[in-house]
């Protein structure tokens, strides 16, 4: 009885956060210049977020190396511009390949989810050989896929369809979905106006929330257990009657799938995508938000993804402008001296955190909670519930 | 005479140039204990493992039930090397994966304890009820299986309560005692709600209280769990004093088969465990 009020009471906490926290977006949008620096660290960290708890459901839970999380970003972007593109936008978009191939187009919210399938599509068939292969031979092949991906997307041949080495543009981006068209009759409705809200960033956090809520409900149900089973050890997993190559198909589809589905966030980020952006760097960026969150925390990959993108997009920008103090030039400060404090700061955090920020623990309102009691106010119990 | 559980018929496991078990036969029959004894690198856990389908055997048949976990006969390089015997007895191939194979209610656990360390002695347990579900990925992500999850969780409660371990229940597997962690893999096994128990040197390392105690959590779990139980095991005093049946192997052969007072009494056993002298 007491276990079933607790979760009441941490469901509805967690149910008021995301409330508040919504809310909080709306009023940063209402109030913000669009232009603020928080408004991209939100969208992109609220993305990178997605990708990387996708990435963690393979590495961090189901025990497979795995890097081709860019290249399903790829896959993805490139399935939700194909479909999105304005029929009248499509000449000019493709203006080398006569129009395209594709002359019509779906509906954004269909497109996304086909981005997540389309990936997901791909994963299965790549999975079939690649899957018999173990941990740093997993993450070469996976890598190579990736890059062998981008290639086929980059490929002429391929024009009328992924316009080639050319940009894919005019697609719906974040702030020009029925969602934002919504939310801005809403805000003229009350305010009589409707400001700069464009919804971008609350729709960025409802729908990579849903998708990290799906994830965070597989790894705590049977299947998310088989997965842990078959990351301490396979061949006890096996005997106790997991179907291996199955169970590793299900968890590297799935985290294609999401994968597919931030590809197409980012692509509605950025509002034109280009194959040649999704290189292996980019994967490793967000195995670095993995590994510096915590390899098997959920919570982990969601603040460092965040933290990832404010330091390399906003808090150390001021490191790579040459300047000045009193006539004598600063020194170091350069462009690109950015990265060298950058990965100063990752090395410093992987020797004082061996296991991430996170480690495999999850932040929790409960305990955050007791965190707080147990710092702040002396005569509670000792016992932290963050596990 | 009770019903045959498992039957292993002229199997044999080579491993390039080694022969590690040679036409090995044996029979378990329901409600029995019986145990696999011989000196070590006598082809003990490779049995386990041929059974379990960790290994594919090179040639035989095993048999679960009347049903056919193994059929096997030399393939490809094999056809030349093979040099075991019975080459032309079996034409079928039937080769199951280790998780059919434990699907089909053979359960089994290690000579080198395997518990998934990063899991509590409760998790440990409850993903063995995994195979049981019948929930697919959806219905078990979106909770619509909540009846059947209850369920898995209570029925892992009352194992872990049958077991003795209810009290140690969240507490990480790897903190355990050695003894409870055998224990736990018993538990684990069981949680597959296997007909056939094999256990691997469950008195490794113990001392003789916890073995004592082992022979009587054995006879305990066969009876409350209509179990058939094939053990490996070195220490002879307790396999003497539970097994309704022993095989003894050597070099991967069968050297005697027969109640523990007539092991005991066969001269090729003493002979295996201690040696023969050739020249006198």
């Amino acid at each position: 009885m007491l276990e079933k009020s607790k979760k009441k009471i941490n469901l509805t906490v967690s149910t008021i956060l995301i409330i508040l926290l919504l809310f909080g977006l709306y009023l940063m949008e209402l109030f913000l210049s669009p232009s603020n620096m928080i408004f991209i660290v939100l969208q992109k960290g609220v993305i990178y977020a997605l990708v990387a708890v996708s990435m963690n459901l393979l590495n961090g839970f189901t025990g497979l190396f795995s890097l081709g999380q860019a290249g399903f970003m790829l896959i993805g972007a490139y399935t939700y511009a194909i479909f999105t593109i304005p029929n009248e936008a499509r000449t000019a978009v493709y203006q080398y390949f006569g129009g395209g191939l594709i002359k019509f187009n779906l509906p954004v919210t269909i497109s996304i989810i086909l981005a997540g399938v389309m990936a997901a599509v791909f994963a299965f068939l790549i999975g079939l050989p690649v899957l018999r292969l173990k941990s740093d031979y997993l993450a070469i092949a996976t890598l190579g896929f990736a890059e062998i991906i981008r290639a086929i997307f980059q490929w002429n041949a391929l024009g009328p369809i992924t316009n080639g080495s050319n940009l894919l543009r005019k697609f719906p981006s974040l702030d020009s979905t029925g969602f934002s068209k919504w939310i801005q009759k809403i805000t003229c409705d009350i305010f009589g106006k409707t400001g700069n809200v464009t919804g971008a960033t609350i729709y960025a956090f409802i729908a990579s929330g849903i998708c990290i809520a799906i994830i965070v409900l597989l790894i705590n149900s049977t299947y998310g257990r088989a997965f842990k089973a078959i990351r301490d050890d396979e061949i006890a997993a096996e005997a106790m009657g997991i179907n291996l190559a199955k169970h590793k198909q299900i968890a590297f589809c799935i985290s294609s799938f999401f994968a597919g589905i931030s590809g197409a966030l980012l692509a509605m980020y950025q509002t034109t995508i280009q194959a040649s952006a999704f290189k292996s760097a980019m994967t490793y960026e967000i195995l670095l938000v993995v590994v510096i969150g915590g390899i098997g925390s959920i919570t982990g990959s969601c603040i460092s993804s965040f933290l990832f993108i404010a330091a390399s997009e906003w808090w150390l920008r001021f490191l790579d402008a040459e300047k000045y103090v009193g006539g004598v030039k600063v020194p170091f400060l350069r462009s690109g001296f950015r990265k060298v404090v950058f990965s100063i700061i990752i090395m410093a955090i992987v020797l004082f955190y061996r296991q991430g920020i996170m480690g495999t623990r999850e932040l929790t309102p409960a305990g955050v909670w007791n965190w707080f009691k147990k710092t702040f106010i002396k005569s509670a119990p000792k016992k932290s519930k963050e596990a | 005479m009770s019903k045959n559980v498992l039957t292993l018929s002229n199997v044999t496991m080579q491993f390039g140039g080694v022969v590690a078990v040679n036409n090995l036969s044996l029979e378990v029959n329901e409600g029995e204990i019986v145990s696999l004894i011989g000196p070590n690198g006598a082809g003990k856990t490779t049995v386990f493992n041929v059974i379990t389908g960790v290994y594919e055997a090179t040639n035989g048949s095993i048999e679960l039930n009347g049903q056919t976990l193994l059929s096997n006969y030399p393939k490809g390089k094999m056809k030349k090397l093979y040099a075991g015997e019975n080459k032309g007895l079996y034409t079928k191939t039937v080769v199951k994966t280790p998780d059919q194979i434990t699907k089909l209610g053979v359960a089994r656990t290690f000579q080198n304890i395997r518990l998934f360390k990063s899991q509590t002695v409760f998790e440990n347990v409850l993903v063995a009820r995994h195979l049981r579900r019948t929930s697919n990925l959806f219905t078990a992500t979106f909770k619509l299986n909540y009846k059947e999850e209850a369920k898995m969780r209570s029925e892992t409660l009352e194992l872990l309560r049958i077991v003795g371990l209810e009290d140690v229940k969240d507490e990480a597997a790897t903190s355990l005692p050695y003894g409870k962690q055998r224990r736990l893999e018993i538990a684990r096994a069981l949680a597959t709600e296997p007909d056939l128990l094999l256990l691997d040197e469950p008195a490794a390392g113990m001392n003789p209280q916890e073995t004592d105690d082992l022979t009587a959590f054995i006879h305990d779990i066969r009876d409350k769990f209509k179990l058939t139980i094939l053990l490996i095991e070195h220490h002879m005093n307790l396999v003497m004093d539970i097994s309704d049946r022993i095989y003894a192997i050597d070099f991967g052969k069968l050297i005697a088969s027969g109640t523990p007072d007539e092991i005991q009494a066969n001269q090729k056993v003493i002979d295996a465990y201690l040696g023969v002298t050739e020249d006198e």
